[in-house]
């Protein structure tokens, strides 16, 4: 390969797959150091109540066990924070890391075990008997706010937005739509459950914790605070990180006892979590209910929207505050011309899970419930779904799109797009006309068939800054050191794809380091879609900067121009030479190295530090087609076909963006039909383990067309990308709610998610 | 998800195995292990002593005898599902087998396993049903014999005394030329059923039904024999409306209810699936 | 109660002390050092963990480890040839993006080694049906049903 300039673009084999596949990775469960013990939590199997006493005799004297802490134990560490929006208010919220005297959810911390072998911890666990008195149950966020405690209401905060004049919108209405929608509970549900392994270095006073993903650099600062530490005796490491989903990663109470036990305990401690606490203690989503209202014109065109949700966190507000409400508030009107929005997100804490963000959060939700409208709006007019959309959709004349609104701090610019084109070419893909023809003969055969869809735009590259460093050394291996994470989507091979297109080296030669404290001051992590834009184009600048280095170190001793050369095959060329390679990377290191006479009185090193800013986040967008068939006497809903088509600007990887798409689809199908964590009257959890928590198989997953665009490349960052994680879930609630509806014969008569076999069947047989 | 602690015993004989059962103190067999591994993992379940069947080789056969098939209670799912003379006279059998869990699982888990845990949604216990199966059963005193239909006490409760083993399952062969459907209602495939149903038809010379079994998994605490519906099918010509009107039987049951699932639900699955697996009895008569 | 197992692990001989209660799984993970088997659920409901234990995939979460004395077990490191070379499935699952977090991938791949064993030829719908008890939450599994296709013709390939 005579030099890897144009690999930006291509679908290249991953750099983190082989040791995955021969067995070698390093899950959180891998790690393991000499004299470990394992910590256990004893959680509350009471949804709401009062902690009267904890007996941990029995528990202590078990042989292995070294010691037992109920909150009396850690009384002195603060609640776990949240990363504050700009609502207020939210703090006396918070969790403590072990419950005190108030039990607010099954499955909450009330006592933590540590023992020589999980078995024995688990052992332990078993002994300590916790006695709570019942306290009456809140389990309905819209129901009227009762008390958290005395003097703070169950609604600790209201999500407001509004942009134009509603109310004269609603007064001048040709017609008016009222929907009631609903979303279910469910969650990213990794395969991987959390684990956190910390260790106490006293040689070097180092703390380390193990087993970290998604938010190294703020869990560590925050970490830090609360053990009174400096941040820089803090290391947090990540390995291999099975599934992230927006929930692994996050700051939770376990991960400061494994911390604090390091410290008091002076062994290592490790904590692995089971898959039973897993869907008790790992933060839940999505669940929402909406009420929402729309102003139309003869035409169908749109003229305010007014929104109301109640948003049910869970019983605390964990480390995103009021993030999914403050999305949904703002990502609701989606890619449609919206002249006036009036939007109040009830925050409201109940006695479940405590939830925070699911991949496309806020969005897959709000996706539901403004693609539900459209198509409600399109029956109402006796229009088709998709020319109500024509008629709706912001055109690529108007873009930037600036919308009056905020979102995640920033102000909500829809940055490029053509949104018209796109549904256009989904509906070619799909042969639309083709499609509607079959199904109504399939469906004059008795068949219940449909086809639905739902648009929308993502948000991405959420900033405001993300660094990287590059190293060359003196062998010419490539070092990339990034302050993002990898929760296994492919984070390494993009980022040394993009690196090797400035370097000129094969990207297999360039290691990537994420995910580490000790290696990088500053980092944001891996969520939001954030990593190709932010760390991509930091990527893109430092590469740039060694390139511009290599070059005009070369210069002199090749004496040419630093214009006249060129970085290709891991070599200095000649530009109009570009296959003879004059000097190689590592000769270039060698003479920028710390005992080169080149350097004396310089900083020495082929390495370069660079930082992207961004204060706008960049929106990609897409539409999701679904085909359907339900099956009359059982209510299932079998999904036959599927697409997606969606702009990423530009595709850095396709075969990741693909996966990265294929991978949402399966999980918002789960979203859309199978998964939910249902409770009891009493708030017991009902879906505790993988037999009624229903993650799809590859029996429920239909084969399914991906189409990826790069239509509209986003001007917001130097290689135009947009971010590609989240457009595979967002639309799938939207898209198969419209087809169960085709399929029915009966415009709006799915209002909440999951469509469950039930509902299907009262309504084939109503 | 770690078992609570035990002391574990490998016997390699059915003697041996008595003996273990009549002098241990809260002991539970071991065979397949993927139902009372997951239970020890919840730690739904404390024995103190785990007896192990896998090394007893003298439960592990198929034996084809006559009209008879015999099963060793330890015979891994996976040996049935692939056994030629099965496919050929029990076809039943291995159409629910290939609902019985993945691949994985069968390949472990055993007839006698799935028959004395008892799920009421288990194919295995409602196939067993369906096919008037017999189970031995051996004990201090001997061997009994006890016909399925009597071998359930209630929800997941076999009639297993704690001191017994069930050794084998004798399986009556349908008669040639019959005609079997399983069919079987999961939110996903590979799921427990909510609701199965089990279908078997004979036809006389002049292609009337001779002869017809229906079975309900799921819908109540032990598998449910329809036999009035199967009467009413008697004599009658094996097509869509004769099947209706015997589905409509299911319409009358009082199923079970749970958290999750109503059972105005189960009541309408048993409905169709009763229909369409009779009619893919039907399908195969020769 | 404590006591001496020992089975053969990827072709040799290993022995390990252990309590009665201790699952395969843990045995693999804990006392050989084989994280490569997962636990995804210890519950037998997700497929990560799955093991080929004389040829026939299973569970490891299912069993004990001393009901594997005597039996000679295969983990996923001990599917490909050699350090250089990848088995013809693990190949696959590179060339076709078969995985992303790869925390499932060891047990597809000892389940489709079991499954193509069984059916050198198969279509993709026995490939789903195959994989049906293995959960995966990053890919999908289209790309996992492409790349058993590929690495079968290849195996079969003279």
């Amino acid at each position: 390969m005579l030099t890897q300039a144009g690999v930006i673009g291509r679908s290249v084999p991953r750099l983190e797959d082989a040791p995955l596949v021969r067995g070698n990775g390093l899950f959180a469960a891998d790690v393991n150091f000499p004299r470990q013990l394992a910590m256990r939590v004893v959680r509350s199997q009471v949804a709401h109540g009062t902690l009267r006493t904890i007996d941990i005799a029995a528990a202590q004297v078990l042989p292995g066990v070294i010691a037992v802490w109920t909150h009396a134990d850690v009384a002195d560490i603060p609640p776990i924070p949240f990363r504050a929006t700009k609502l207020q208010g939210l703090e006396p919220y918070c969790q403590p890391i072990l419950a005190n005297r108030r039990v607010r959810y099954v499955g909450e911390p009330i006592a933590v075990v540590f023992a020589e072998t999980a078995y024995i911890a688990e052992d332990a666990a078993d002994l300590v008997l916790p006695e709570i008195d019942d306290l009456p149950v809140v389990l309905d966020a819209k129901a009227p706010p009762s008390d958290f405690a005395p003097g703070m209401s169950t609604e600790p905060a209201v999500v407001r937005k509004e942009f134009g004049d509603v109310d004269a919108a609603f007064a001048a209405a040709f017609d008016t739509i009222t929907l009631d929608l609903s979303v279910g509970r469910h969650s990213g549900v990794p395969l991987e459950c959390r684990g956190a392994i910390a260790r106490y270095d006293a040689a070097q006073d180092v703390l380390e914790l193990h087993g970290t993903a998604k938010k190294q650099h703020w869990n560590r600062d925050e970490i830090a605070r609360l053990l009174n530490r400096p941040p820089h005796g803090v290391h947090l490491f990540e390995g291999h990180v099975g599934g992230g989903f927006g929930v692994r990663g996050e700051l939770y109470p376990e991960d400061l006892l494994v911390c604090l036990a390091a410290l008091r305990l002076g062994r290592p401690v490790k904590w692995i979590e089971d898959r039973r606490e897993h869907m008790l203690a790992t933060n839940h989503s999505r669940e929402q209910q909406h009420q929402v209202r729309a102003a139309i014109d003869a035409d169908g065109r749109l003229l305010a929207i007014d929104a109301v949700f109640w948003h049910d966190q869970g019983a605390y507000v964990r480390t995103h505050g009021a993030r999914v409400a403050d999305l949904a508030a703002a990502m609701l009107p989606g890619p449609y011309r919206l002249p006036a929005y009036r939007v109040a997100g009830h925050f409201r804490l109940t006695n479940k899970t405590p939830a925070a963000t699911y991949r496309a959060p806020g969005r897959f939700e709000t996706t539901f419930v403004r693609e539900r409208l459209m198509d409600a709006i399109a029956a109402r007019l006796n229009l088709s779904p998709i020319e109500l959309r024509r008629r709706n959709l912001i055109a690529s004349a108007e873009m930037p799109h600036p919308r009056p609104l905020d979102a995640l701090g920033t102000d909500v610019v829809l940055d490029s797009g053509d949104y018209a084109g796109l549904l256009d070419r989904a509906l070619v893909r799909i042969g639309w006309n083709a499609l509607q023809t079959t199904l109504q003969r399939r469906r004059a055969a008795g068949e219940r068939v449909g086809a639905g869809l739902g648009f929308f735009v993502e948000k991405s590259g959420l900033g405001p800054s993300d660094g990287v460093r590059i190293s060359i050394d003196h062998t010419g291996g490539v070092e990339l050191v990034s302050g993002a994470a990898s929760v296994g989507q492919g984070v390494e091979t993009v980022l040394a794809q993009i690196a090797a297109d400035t370097l000129g080296v094969e990207y297999r030669r360039i290691r990537v380091v994420r995910g580490r404290t000790d290696r990088i001051e500053f980092g944001n992590g891996a969520h939001a879609s954030r990593v190709t834009v932010m760390s991509g184009s930091a990527t893109h600048l430092a590469a740039q900067a060694i390139r511009a280095m290599a070059l005009a170190t070369a210069a002199p001793l090749l004496q040419a121009r630093p214009e006249e050369l060129t970085l290709a095959n891991g070599h200095v060329a000649r530009l109009d030479a570009a296959g003879i390679g004059l000097m190689s990377l590592a000769e270039v290191a060698r003479h920028m190295g710390p005992g080169s006479k080149l350097m004396i009185g310089r900083t020495p090193g082929l390495t370069a530090e660079r930082w992207f800013y961004s204060d706008h986040m960049t929106y990609p967008y897409g539409v999701h087609i679904a085909v359907v068939r339900l099956d009359e006497g059982t209510g299932q809903v079998r999904v036959e076909r599927y697409l997606v088509a969606y702009d990423v600007g530009r595709a850095v990887n396709p075969m990741l963006v693909e996966g990265q798409i294929a991978g949402g689809v399966a999980q918002g199908l789960g979203g859309a039909l199978f998964e939910e964590f249902r409770y009891d009257a009493t708030g017991q959890p009902l879906s505790t383990t993988f037999a009624d928590y229903l993650i799809p198989t590859v029996s429920e997953i239909p084969e399914l067309d991906v189409l990826i665009t790069e239509d509209a490349p986003s001007p917001l960052n130097p290689l135009g990308v947009k971010g590609a994680g989240e457009g595979g879930i967002n639309g799938v609630g939207a898209a198969i709610a419209a087809a169960v509806d085709d399929a029915l014969g009966r415009p709006g008569a799915i209002t909440a998610l999951p469509i469950l076999p039930t509902t299907v069947h009262g309504l084939l047989h109503a | 998800m770690k078992p609570p602690d035990f002391t574990y015993h490998a016997p390699e004989t059915v003697p041996d195995v008595l003996g273990l059962l009549a002098t241990l103190e809260n002991a539970r067999l071991l065979a397949g292990g993927q139902s009372l591994m997951p239970m020890l993992a919840m730690r739904f379940a404390f024995p103190d002593h785990v007896i192990d069947l896998n090394r007893v080789a003298a439960l592990g056969f198929i034996e084809h005898h006559g009209a008879t098939l015999r099963i060793g209670a330890m015979t891994r799912q996976r040996d049935l599902l692939n056994h030629p003379a099965i496919r050929r006279h029990v076809p039943l059998l291995t159409e629910a087998l290939a609902h019985v869990g993945h691949r994985q699982t069968r390949n472990r888990g055993t007839i006698g396993g799935s028959l004395c845990h008892l799920d009421p949604a288990a194919e295995l216990v409602s196939v067993a049903t369906a096919l008037d199966a017999v189970i031995e059963i051996a004990g201090p005193s001997g061997t009994r014999d006890v016909p399925m239909a009597a071998f359930p006490l209630g929800y997941m409760t076999p009639s297993i005394g704690p001191d017994e083993l069930v050794t084998a399952i004798r399986i009556p062969l349908p008669p040639a030329g019959h005609g079997a459907g399983f069919l079987e209602f999961s939110r996903r495939h590979g799921d427990f059923a909510i609701v199965s149903a089990a279908a078997l038809l004979t036809r006389n010379s002049s292609g009337r039904i001779a002869s017809a079994v229906i079975t309900l998994g799921g819908v109540g605490a032990v598998p449910l024999r329809l036999a009035e519906a199967e009467a009413s099918l008697i004599g009658e010509t094996p097509t869509a409306p004769a099947f209706a009107r015997a589905a409509a039987a299911a319409r009358g049951i009082d199923a079970m209810e749970d958290a999750l699932i109503p059972a105005w639900y189960r009541t309408r699955l048993a409905v169709t699936l009763t229909g369409r697996a009779l009619a893919a009895a039907a399908a195969r008569l020769s | 109660m404590t006591r001496k197992v020992t089975l053969t692990v990827n072709g040799t001989v290993r022995s390990a002390s252990l309590p009665d209660r201790k699952t395969l799984a843990d045995l693999l993970r804990q006392d050989l050092g084989l994280t490569g088997t997962h636990l995804g659920c210890e519950t037998g409901l997700c497929g990560a963990c799955t093991i080929l234990l004389d040829g026939r995939a299973v569970r490891s979460c299912l069993m004990l480890a001393v009901q594997a004395e005597g039996h000679s077990i295969i983990t996923v490191e001990g599917l490909a040839p050699s350090a250089t070379e990848l088995h013809p499935l693990q190949q696959a699952f590179c060339d076709e993006h078969a995985l992303q977090c790869g925390f499932c991938t060891p047990g597809l791949l000892t389940t489709l080694v079991e499954f193509l064993h069984d059916v050198p030829d198969p279509s993709a719908a026995e490939i789903r049906e195959a994989i049906s008890g293995n959960l995966c939450r990053c890919t999908g599994y289209d790309t996992i049903v492409k790349a058993t296709l590929s690495a079968a013709a290849r195996m079969r390939a003279p």
